[in-house]
């Protein structure tokens, strides 16, 4: 981006900060993968990048084309928005298969299902 | 097709979205925002989405603020979690079965973005027929905790918004 080189360094410094700390949380996240055990353990670890760490970044974005001018602010809310809606959605897509499996195959590390339902009868 | 006016608010938000999209309040912008506002209600109607009232509003800014502060102070516990692991044997993750009053599904999807965007909480199942939340937490101080922390902060401000 050729218009960086104007921003004058006050905003510069925190654009920078804010990137950066969503960056480092999305890497404490990967990193997260690695490290944690369990495939629920491990389920935890992404969502840092997919909630602080795109706020963050997000921020830096407000904040640098605030500065620069060249266009309404508003476009990230509508980022974020979308990414806070639709994560729970693969989250929990991807929560209940494992639990599933769990079930079927018997683990004892997984709370069982709910009683069986009655069947509907009369 | 007299059940359209429901989806008034679903509608303007589709429009304030389409505005957004295309950074622009020109006249032809918010046409063509508004016809496609006015397909997009037309097609949650045909999709029969429940409508429901919403109930008082004053503790949207309050519950926001507490989320806010919830996902920075969540963030930072899991990456201190990962980054620094306690010793074996000291840290316990497992599931925490929640029982919910709410029923509103507007509210219990709320709920679940809210669990979601707290890092170290995982919405995992729900029973429509008994309104047991299944979720599964990083670290597990104590379930009666959990379920508490669930219930008062969240789930009883979403009640108040949704029902």
């Amino acid at each position: 981006m050729t218009a960086s080189a104007d921003i004058p360094l006050w905003a510069a410094l925190p654009v920078a900060l804010l990137v950066l700390a969503g960056a480092a949380l999305g890497l404490v996240g990967s990193i997260g993968l690695l490290r944690l055990r369990s495939f629920y353990e491990r389920l935890h670890a992404p969502t840092l990048a997919t909630t602080l760490g795109i706020g963050a970044i997000l921020a830096g974005s407000m904040l640098f084309f605030t500065v620069l001018q060249t266009r309404p602010v508003l476009h990230e809310v509508l980022i974020a928005a979308v990414v806070v809606v639709t994560t729970p959605v693969t989250l929990m897509l991807l929560a209940r298969a494992a639990l599933q499996r769990d079930r079927a195959e018997g683990s004892t590390q997984v709370p069982g299902a709910a009683a069986p339902e009655a069947p509907p009868r009369e | 097709m007299r059940r359209r006016l429901p989806y008034v608010l679903p509608v303007l938000a589709f429009l304030l979205l389409w505005l957004l999209l295309a950074r622009s309040i020109s006249p032809g912008a918010i046409l063509l925002g508004a016809v496609l506002a006015v397909a997009g209600g037309a097609v949650l109607a045909w999709l029969r989405m429940p409508v429901g009232r919403l109930g008082r509003l004053r503790g949207v800014p309050g519950l926001l603020a507490a989320i806010l502060a919830e996902v920075v102070r969540s963030n930072n516990a899991v990456a201190r979690i990962i980054l620094r692991p306690p010793p074996p044997g000291t840290r316990r993750a497992g599931f925490v079965a929640v029982p919910l009053r709410m029923r509103d599904p507007r509210g219990l999807s709320a709920l679940a973005c809210i669990l979601t965007a707290t890092p170290g909480t995982v919405w995992v199942d729900y029973d429509a027929r008994s309104g047991v939340m299944l979720m599964h937490v990083l670290d597990m101080v104590d379930e009666e905790t959990w379920v508490r922390t669930i219930q008062d902060r969240w789930e009883r401000p979403l009640m108040e918004i949704f029902e």
